[in-house]
């Protein structure tokens, strides 16, 4: 008689029937199967189309045509660009374009976003019904519609160079953009590079230490004077000793148009300016929702300690209130970064205009352009998602949930 | 005890009025708690009146004072003719008003817009309003009958056949498609390695190919014979409504229980009857007007609309397959949702437009705006899917287990217990997607069509017009209509979403 435990039975169909069909079993595997069948057939049907159309107008399939000649010139490059350059030249051209435009929007974004936001917090009531009025009409109205608004409206009617607007004589306001002075790097241009980066890096490592000491010891250093010393009068110093770092070339006036200085173009003004403009509104309330969601008892009690207003904003309301601000946030980030593809209205060479727009028109391989577009806004807001994610998962870890 | 008498204070004439406290409530208070209660409150306060005042006071001159009401042409609203600094060009806009509603959209016909405008309205009202009752019944109405009745109102023409010629044109389709992977396989099959192999999967398909041709074989005959007959759409419908009408008579319970389903099949093909012999779509119906000609508001609201309507079912389907156990529909509705969320809409139009013709067989081509349309509705459906997901998400397990409990099948539960619940949860969310999808809309006068703002747009450029205030003139009209679409549909969420709060307020 024997008293060791009965063997389980053989569960090899079980765990087929698990891996293949979820929790659902056999069933589940039909249905994946008719599904499988399904797309496969879809696909099918796509490549053999596909294949057949393209035959049809003579366009041969492939990536080779990113060596070819481009043979158009963009009108605001990066880098160094002709038309005689190459398709995938453009194509970094329309990417570098794209990626400017959207940092310079959200740097803007967020500045006017957070001002609005503290508009609609204040307690004068006039302010906030400002920061309102502003919201709800920024955001009730298409993004398009502001950015041709904008470009063909405002600055359309701007004066012609001739009579362009000055702003202390340095910078010039015309219809054919902002011209703005040129820095050109001088002597001194490399000592004061390395010294202010070895001021930030140090300014880092100090209050890395400075962390440390206030966690572990219980020590609090006072470190901004010397952060102050380290960005600041460092710099100016290796100034005085190695000559200025860089000279500014001014915009002169010469017949119809402004030799020297650089010129932003109007289609980078109008869709920065757009897009910095709307996405500030969203921006405006994600912030006002995430400075609401603490507790207005985090306030009194960081009160009831001794703090004052602003260290127990500080320390005590903006920390909890970035855990609730930041993931939407990023979400406007990458929203703007997909908005700036409405540059194509207005003719602002980005990804989407100088590839999927002219590139497109001029070699026909639609199926290739368009996707590496879509894979480049796809690429980037994978990559957005991926990093929301890592933060998520500290953020919870920290809350200890 | 006698000192603790003399000592008693007892008062002989009352207390002196005290000054009323500083008011607080009303104007007056509101001007003195939060506007000018401290130096930096009153700064603030009088950096915002002048914000206002350099911003609300031009706009007004602009757009009533120095506006100019009546003219023919430019010379009307030129400084010169009006002897002042002319503000807001509105001639203009009552010249062009037409063609930034109706587009290009014959004079004749346009009846025909401001009737599926008038049955839109009247449908979509009842459904909007909580309080009246059928609410099944109106959205019914609003997402099946009124996008067939519009498609045929504003596109014209007719019918060819009715539920039978396009379930057999259908599957007739779908059988070629086989036959034809079929050969592909087969011819395959003489230059490959794996030849005999794909030499029997190929035969293996047209095998399968040639049993449904048998099998739809008598449905493809009856189709060919009705085509014959020159009755040949009321002999379909009356085909279609007879089958139909069975299966959900059996489907709905049989003798014992399908009269309900029997009575309202009947109910909804009398209905069909009636909308085909009032528009005539059994000959020829209206006029065709073809979608290029379309444009204005007209397009911007059929686009919306469609895009709203389309964009439901497919939201409910990804969601329900994001959540579902079966793995390979899971990963394909998140790749799918992803995808669609990961990429701006332009490049989607871009899509639609340029390579979705490539990827149809190519005798089949397809309007532009359907293909705008098909682009949009993927993209708010993934959206959308999202939106559902949340709702999901926030009915308890229990509900789910309940429904189990009682014996429900999966299908009954989702549709009968989950669903509901989790629409209602997120019917705010889903408006504020409709918002976002009305403003996209605008989108599509990239892809040369002429919505709205693209209507406004090929508006600035005629000459006839052009004057320095003929742009910000039309951009203040279009501004107004968007936002008034735009800030109703808002307020409309809030009170829903209030609505649905009632029980958490306190």
């Amino acid at each position: 008689m024997s008293t060791e435990a009965r063997k389980p039975p053989a569960q090899i169909a079980l765990k087929i029937r698990r891996v293949l069909g979820g929790k659902t079993g056999w069933n589940g595997i039909a249905v994946q199967f008719a599904f499988a069948a399904i797309l496969g057939w879809i696909a099918y049907e796509i490549v053999s189309n596909a294949r057949t159309n393209l035959e049809n107008q003579h366009i041969a399939a492939g990536f080779g045509f990113l060596r070819n000649n481009a043979g158009f010139d963009v009108n605001q490059t990066l880098i160094s660009y002709t038309g005689s350059d190459t398709f995938l030249r453009v194509f970094m051209v329309g990417l570098l374009n794209t990626l400017i435009v959207s940092v310079v929007g959200i740097v803007f974004a967020t500045t006017i976003g957070f001002i609005v936001a503290l508009c609609r917090l204040s307690p004068n009531w006039l302010l906030s019904r400002i920061g309102e009025l502003y919201v709800e009409i920024i955001r009730n109205l298409p993004l398009l519609f502001q950015i041709l608004f904008w470009y063909l409206a405002v600055l359309a009617a701007l004066p012609n160079p001739r009579q362009s607007i000055s702003l202390l004589g340095i910078f010039f306001v015309s219809n054919r953009g902002l011209v703005v002075p040129s820095p050109i790097a001088e002597s001194g241009f490399e000592a004061f590079l390395a010294v202010l980066a070895l001021g930030i890096v140090a300014s880092l490592a100090l209050r890395f230490y400075a962390r440390r000491a206030l966690f572990q010891r219980g020590h609090l250093i006072r470190i901004w004077p010397y952060v102050l010393g380290l960005l600041f009068w460092l710099p100016l110093l290796t100034m005085l000793v190695f000559g200025p770092p860089f000279s500014f070339e001014l915009p002169q006036l010469k017949g119809f148009n402004f030799a020297g200085g650089s010129r932003i173009i109007p289609e980078f003004v109008a869709l920065a300016l757009a897009l910095s403009t709307y996405t500030a509104a969203f921006i405006a309330e994600i912030v006002r929702a995430g400075i609401l969601s603490v507790h207005s008892g985090q306030m009194e009690a960081g009160a009831s300690l001794g703090l004052s207003r602003g260290t127990t904003l500080r320390l005590i309301v903006v920390p909890q209130a970035m855990r609730v601000i930041v993931p939407p946030l990023t979400n406007q980030y990458l929203n703007l970064t997909k908005n700036s593809s409405l540059a194509v209205a207005i003719g602002y060479p980005d990804l989407v205009s100088v590839f999927a727009g002219t590139s497109l028109s001029q070699t026909g391989q639609a199926i290739e352009i368009i996707a590496m577009t879509m894979g480049v806004y796809l690429l980037i807001s994978l990559i957005t998602s991926a990093v929301m994610s890592i933060y998520g998962w500290r953020i919870s870890r920290s809350l200890g949930a | 005890m006698s000192d603790i008498t003399s000592s008693a204070f007892i008062r002989e004439d009352l207390v002196a009025e005290r000054p009323a406290p500083v008011k607080t409530t009303g104007f007056i208070g509101l001007v003195r708690t939060r506007l000018f209660n401290s130096p930096t409150n009153i700064l603030l306060t009088i950096a915002g009146a002048l914000l206002l005042w350099f911003t609300i006071v031009p706009s007004v001159k602009f757009l009533v004072v120095d506006a100019v009401w009546s003219g023919n042409d430019r010379t009307s609203c030129l400084a010169e003719t009006a002897g002042f600094a002319v503000g807001a060009c509105w001639p203009y806009i009552q010249a062009k008003l037409p063609q930034l509603i109706y587009g290009f959209y014959p004079e004749a016909e346009r009846w025909r817009v401001n009737l599926t405008l008038v049955l839109a309205v009247v449908l979509l009202l009842p459904l909007l309003i909580p309080r009246l009752p059928a609410k099944g019944f109106n959205a019914g109405l609003f997402f099946f009958a009124f996008p067939m009745v519009a498609f045929f109102l504003l596109h014209g023409g007719g019918l060819g056949g009715f539920g039978l010629s396009w379930t057999a044109g259908l599957l007739q389709l779908f059988d070629d498609s086989i036959i034809g992977a079929g050969q592909a396989v087969l011819s395959l099959s003489k230059s490959s390695s794996i030849g005999p192999l794909l030499w029997v999967v190929g035969n293996l398909i047209l095998l399968v190919g040639t049993a449904i041709y048998w099998l739809i074989y008598p449905l493809t005959w009856l189709r060919d014979q009705l085509q014959g007959t020159g009755q040949s759409v009321w002999t379909d419908f009356a085909i279609t409504a007879v089958v139909v009408t069975l299966i959900a008579f059996f489907l709905g319970g049989g003798v014992r229980a399908g009269w309900r389903a029997l009575a309202s099949s009947i109910a909804a093909f009398v209905a069909v009857a009636i909308i085909i012999k009032l528009m005539g779509l059994d000959h020829g119906g209206l006029p065709i007007v073809q979608t290029n000609l379309w444009g204005g508001l007209l397009v911007t609201l059929v686009v919306s609309v469609t895009g709203i309507v389309t964009s439901l079912p497919i939201g409910i389907v990804l969601a329900l397959g994001r959540r579902s156990t079966i793995p390979l529909i899971r990963i394909f509705s998140i790749a799918f949702i992803e995808f669609w969320r990961g990429v701006p809409l332009i490049t989607v139009l871009f899509f639609a437009t340029y390579m979705l013709p490539l990827f149809l067989p190519g005798n089949f081509t397809v309007d532009g705006l359907v293909r705008a349309l098909i682009g949009i509705s993927l993209f708010t459906g993934a959206y959308q899917a999202e939106n559902v997901r949340g709702g999901l998400a926030a009915i308890p397990r229990g509900q789910g287990e309940a429904a189990a409990a009682l014996g429900l099948s999966w299908w009954k539960m989702t549709s009968l217990i989950v669903l509901p619940q989790a629409l209602r949860h997120v019917i705010p969310n889903l408006v504020n997607s409709f918002i976002s999808l009305f403003k996209d809309t605008s989108l599509v006068s990239i892809v040369a069509l002429f919505d709205l703002l693209g209507s406004l747009r090929a508006s600035f450029s005629d000459p006839k017009w052009s004057t320095p205030s003929t742009a910000f003139t039309g951009f203040a009209f279009a501004g107004i209509i968007y936002f008034i679409f735009c800030f109703g549909m808002s307020r409309y969420s809030l009170f829903v979403e209030h609505r649905l709060n009632a029980h958490r307020r306190n």
